[in-house]
């Protein structure tokens, strides 16, 4: 009685969220989307906001009568912050699930652990968060900002407004140590002088001693490139001292954790950063994707934040690509998304760089204040410059491997 | 049955189950369950050497990913820059082992035991995690490898049938060999436990000053099991690296080294079959609970799909209802219905 | 000067905060040798409860120095009833206990908070040495360790359930016998120590972040600091704490705070090597 009970609401669940969708697609037919994200262990401040994202996008196609006339089930795996586990689920999303699009990864750590994996076992891969640059792989597409894209923007306008000697402070592993090298680069080019880079590892959280090196080096700004949840403490012990009034900051790390939030306004207004997507940009389908997030996730949702608005692109990047192929299928996939597939996203057009696999996409540099950033510059159209000067698909289309680029 | 007839019949049961895995699992099923089933048995690899000199050395040991960990960066550094495994998997034992040969023998000629002697494993294994996390640098490199700080090394070659550089082992050949090396290492542990050398172990762990007053020196044969544990831990290090073809810094973390510890005491100290069934029980349930993460994040979802929460609320219950661990807890209900049944047969 | 008047001040913090984040942990482990794997996630809760009080309405003082050790404290004592007394003489269980406690909070944590938090800043502002700006706070905290040590130290002396603690240390079947109820005593020491604990989540909240993973960023140090000192809970943990924090922050001035950690835990693998009972199996070792 009880299996024939039970077995009754799995069924009336299942027809009731059907109903819901508004498809009576079966769930057989549906299209699998894999999503490999931390949502626990330290770097689920980042993966969840990805993951509800994610989780609305497949919710909208579905409503809108799912893709190619079949139904979207995301199959969520939550990594936990662990490298094996990385290994472990994205084997299962290639070889059991076998699903046609792994969406995920959040670190560049975890990026290299799934790539080989996915390349291995031919699943088509987007990677959607801001990264270091110069990953080359068919397989691949890479939705976030790079160094080239933002940096490059945001050290002139630092420097212009603030004074030419800046002093670094990044997070050590390979996303702070690249992008350190580019504010240095860009930095020099506009005539100006890094005082000094410190390197921190994820888990430092004192940073007295940085703090009076800093006063000691006396610049005119201090760049952030620091990570995660323990760096927090350097905001909030810079501004104990009495820093945060005396030396402006300029990051492209700052607010990917919602550390806006976190911090009070005093700690951090009026630093600097830049992005591709803040809550503030205007145009109508910011607008309209903000009305229709904030009703299913609730109107005080904190923010969406760069790595979510990233996913949602990717997804929404993939959908198409998938609408003009007429299939699911990995190759027609690619070779869809390779005509220069481009969506009118809420962070304004986006458009895939066929020979890089990357995207062509706004940069705005805004300023913190209370709790929001308001924008100050928009850069329309920003082409992934690092990147494509070591990559080309295009040419070679079997190249795979992530380059450091040399300038 | 006489103690040693039925410890044998104990081999012969865990060594038939052992066989059917190593020969069924890639014929039932898919390769994904092949491949998640090679690296929980490359973990209890890795659990037997703590299970060995803590649970029969009496060692508590906090940082055996010390010795992993070590075992996996050697292999990874030796074989990308000699392009073929054969010396860096042999350099993969024997590294951590000498490794372990210095640090026991600080260890045990210094009097250092109990707790303290966890304190200093333990801070072993964060100064690696520590210096190895701070290699991000291109400047850190050993020959044509970079250790790659907090991101590790990716991309670490596959293991060759040895002196063959072409041929590699595939993804299925590293099931049977992972398998097939956990089999041996079982087996090759009751063995050691069976012979003088075990007795006296265990002798030690029993009364350390008994033991030295029937004239065996604590000292070395402690060093020794510490040594072949970290061994043994070092040599899955090496079939860890070449699971993943990858290594990171986390390796060598609290986190890792707290979950060896927790394998071996779910499974049962003093055993051998225990930390295995403990270790393979709590990587399956790790990954089960991630596996089926829902993607509603709010709610009474977040309670649902909370895998810390529901991994913690499990271990606690466990410690509270199966406080000996889950093979001697076996064990003992086996005692307890045997003489019944046998009763109830009269 | 400056430079050597900041440098002092800065590793009188690393000492303080040292010491502040180890004391509740001593007393657990030096009273009832238990090794509580959760001390990282009570020092957690205590920076939750302080943020959350002073959300409410509470006076962040009030809120750092009242509710967080009460909160936590209470915690403390229900974890002692539903878990920890049921394992006692079993360090080893404990240790796995607490494990899946250190788990299951951060879970917990998660779950009721999300992981976006809004954290308390530091009050007092900031003053000036020459050149350097340092924060007030900083004092503060150097204070609250030193009353707080000092307060254990006068608890233990001069009150009757010092005494009664102390004997029960000592010998617990002789206390029995005397007619203190052991059992009672642990649970107080332990809710104590999570009150230790919790009041130095609360005063280091202001410093670091709060979220709900940061536990594990402590425990392994304070666990090394309460073992490097020895038995004696207040002199073990100030001494051990005064050696490894000036060792970390002198080393992080000179390099970075990568070698200051790495210092900090070479000078605790030197410290057992020669003192295999801690500081105070050899020294001081009739102090408390």
């Amino acid at each position: 009685m009880s299996v024939s009970r039970r077995h009754f609401l799995q069924t009336a669940a299942a027809t009731a969220g059907a109903a819901a969708f508004g498809a009576p697609a079966f769930a057989e037919d549906a299209i699998l989307v894999g999503s490999l994200h931390d949502l626990s262990g330290g770097l689920d401040i980042y993966g969840k906001p990805m993951v509800d994202v994610l989780t609305f996008a497949i919710e909208e196609a579905n409503a809108g009568g799912g893709l190619l006339g079949r139904q979207v089930k995301l199959i969520n795996y939550d990594t936990q912050s662990n490298m094996q586990l990385y290994t472990q689920f994205a084997q299962q999303a290639a070889l059991k699930d076998k699903v046609a699009v792994v969406h995920g990864g959040i670190t560049s750590a975890s990026r290299e652990v799934i790539r080989p994996v996915l390349d291995k076992f031919k699943t088509l891969y987007f990677y959607n968060t801001q990264y270091e640059g110069g990953v080359c792989d068919r397989n691949q597409f890479d939705t976030g900002v790079t160094p080239a894209q933002t940096v490059e923007k945001l050290v002139p306008y630092a420097m212009k407004k603030w004074g030419k000697k800046v002093y670094v402070v990044a997070a050590d592993y390979n996303y702070g140590q690249i992008t350190s090298q580019w504010v240095k680069k860009y930095a020099t080019e506009n005539g100006g002088e890094v005082a000094a880079i410190d390197f921190f590892p994820l888990d430092v959280t004192n940073f007295a001693s940085t703090i009076s090196k800093i006063q000691a080096a006396k610049p005119d700004f201090v760049w952030s490139a620091l990570v995660g949840g323990a760096h927090i403490s350097f905001y909030r012990q810079w501004a104990a001292a009495g820093m945060a009034k005396s030396i402006p900051m300029a990051s492209t790390t700052f607010g990917v954790g919602n550390e806006q939030i976190v911090l009070n306004p005093d700690e951090c207004n009026g630093m600097l950063v830049c992005y591709n997507y803040f809550q503030g940009v205007k145009n109508p389908a910011n607008t309209a994707f903000l009305e229709r997030f904030h009703k299913r996730f609730g109107a005080d949702y904190p923010n969406v934040t760069e790595l979510a608005m990233g996913t949602y692109q990717g997804f929404q990047l993939w959908a198409d690509a998938v609408k003009k192929a007429g299939s699911a299928d990995r190759l027609k996939v690619i070779d869809a998304l390779e005509t220069g597939i481009s969506i009118d996203a809420p962070s304004g057009k986006v458009t895939i760089d066929p020979p890089t696999h990357h995207c062509i996409l706004d940069v705005h540099i805004a300023e913190v204040k209370d709790r929001k950033f308001d924008l100050l510059e928009d850069f329309p159209q920003q082409k992934p410059a690092d990147t494509a000067a070591v990559c080309d698909l295009k040419k070679n289309p079997n190249d795979n491997q992530q380059y450091i680029i040399k300038f | 049955m006489t103690a040693r007839a039925s410890s044998l019949a104990g081999i012969a049961v865990v060594l038939a189950i052992g066989l059917a895995v190593l020969v069924l699992t890639p014929r039932l099923f898919e390769l994904d369950v092949v491949l998640n089933v090679t690296v929980y048995m490359i973990m209890a690899v890795l659990a037997l050497s703590l299970g060995l000199i803590w649970g029969f050395g009496g060692i508590l040991c906090f940082g055996q990913s010390a010795f992993f960990g070590l075992g996996a960066y050697t292999y990874a550094i030796a074989v990308m820059n000699m392009g073929e495994s054969t010396l860096p998997l042999v350099l993969s034992v024997v590294v951590p082992a000498v490794f372990a040969a210095l640090l026991g023998y600080f260890i045990f000629y210094g009097r250092i035991s109990d707790v303290y002697l966890g304190v200093i494993t333990l801070t072993v294994t964060l100064i690696l995690f520590n210096s190895v996390n701070s290699t991000a640098g291109p400047e850190f490199h050993i020959g044509s490898a970079r250790l790659g700080g907090f991101n590790g090394i990716p991309g670490i070659p596959a293991l060759n049938v040895p002196f063959f550089k072409d041929w590699q082992v595939d993804l299925e050949g590293m099931f049977y060999l992972a398998t097939a090396s956990l089999l041996l290492v079982y087996v090759a542990l009751r063995a050691l436990l069976a012979s003088r050398f075990g007795r006296v172990i265990v002798a030690i762990r029993e009364n350390e000053g008994r033991a030295q007053l029937l004239g065996y020196d604590p000292r070395v044969y402690k060093l020794a099991t510490f040594v072949i544990g970290a061994a043994i831990a070092g040599y899955a290090g090496c079939l860890f690296a070449n699971w993943g073809n990858f290594v990171s810094p986390t390796i060598f973390g609290l986190a890792q080294s707290a979950q060896i510890i927790i394998w071996v005491i779910v499974g049962g100290r003093g055993t051998l079959v225990g930390p295995i069934v403990g270790c393979i029980g709590i990587q399956w349930l790790t990954a089960a609970l991630g596996a089926n993460a829902p993607s509603e994040t709010a709610g009474w979802a977040a309670l649902v799909g909370n895998v810390p929460l529901i991994l913690g609320a499990i271990l606690i219950g466990f410690v509270l209802l199966v406080p000996k661990g889950i093979l001697p807890t076996l064990g003992d209900l086996a005692a307890q219905l045997t003489p019944r049944r046998a009763k109830a047969a009269r | 000067m400056d430079l050597v008047a900041l440098l002092a001040i800065q590793v009188l913090y690393a000492i303080a905060s040292l010491a502040l984040i180890s004391v509740g942990l001593a007393i657990i482990f030096g009273m009832m040798k238990v090794i509580n794997l959760a001390h990282g996630e009570f020092l957690m809760l205590g920076g939750y409860a302080a943020i959350e009080a002073n959300r409410y309405g509470i006076n962040i003082w009030i809120a750092m120095l009242v509710v967080a050790p009460l909160v936590v404290g209470a915690i403390g004592a229900i974890v002692e009833r539903t878990i920890i007394r049921w394992l006692y003489g079993r360090m080893i269980d404990t240790m796995l206990a607490t494990w899946g406690l250190s788990l299951f909070l951060v879970g917990l944590t998660t779950a009721v908070f999300g992981n976006t938090t809004v954290g308390l800043s530091a009050p007092l502002g900031s003053f000036e040495i020459g050149s350097y700006r340092v924060s007030a706070y900083t004092l503060f905290v150097i204070a609250v360790a030193f009353v707080t040590l000092g307060g254990v130290l006068a608890m233990l002396r001069f009150t009757r359930l010092g005494l009664v603690a102390r004997g029960a240390m000592q010998n617990a079947n002789m206390a029995a016998a005397l007619g203190v109820n052991p059992n009672r005593v642990y649970s107080v020491t332990f809710a104590a120590g999570a009150a230790l604990t919790g009041l130095a989540g609360g005063v280091l909240a202001p410093v670091s972040g709060v979220f709900p993973t940061i536990g594990v960023a402590y425990v392994a140090k304070s666990f090394i600091t309460v073992i490097g000192g020895g038995a004696a809970i207040v002199t073990g943990t100030a001494t051990a704490s005064a050696l490894f924090g000036a060792v970390n922050q002198l080393a992080t001035y000179a390099t970075t705070p990568v070698f200051g950690e790495v210092a900090l835990l070479a000078a605790a693998i030197v410290l057992i090597r020669l003192l295999p009972q801690g500081i105070t199996g050899r020294f001081f070792r009739r102090s408390l």
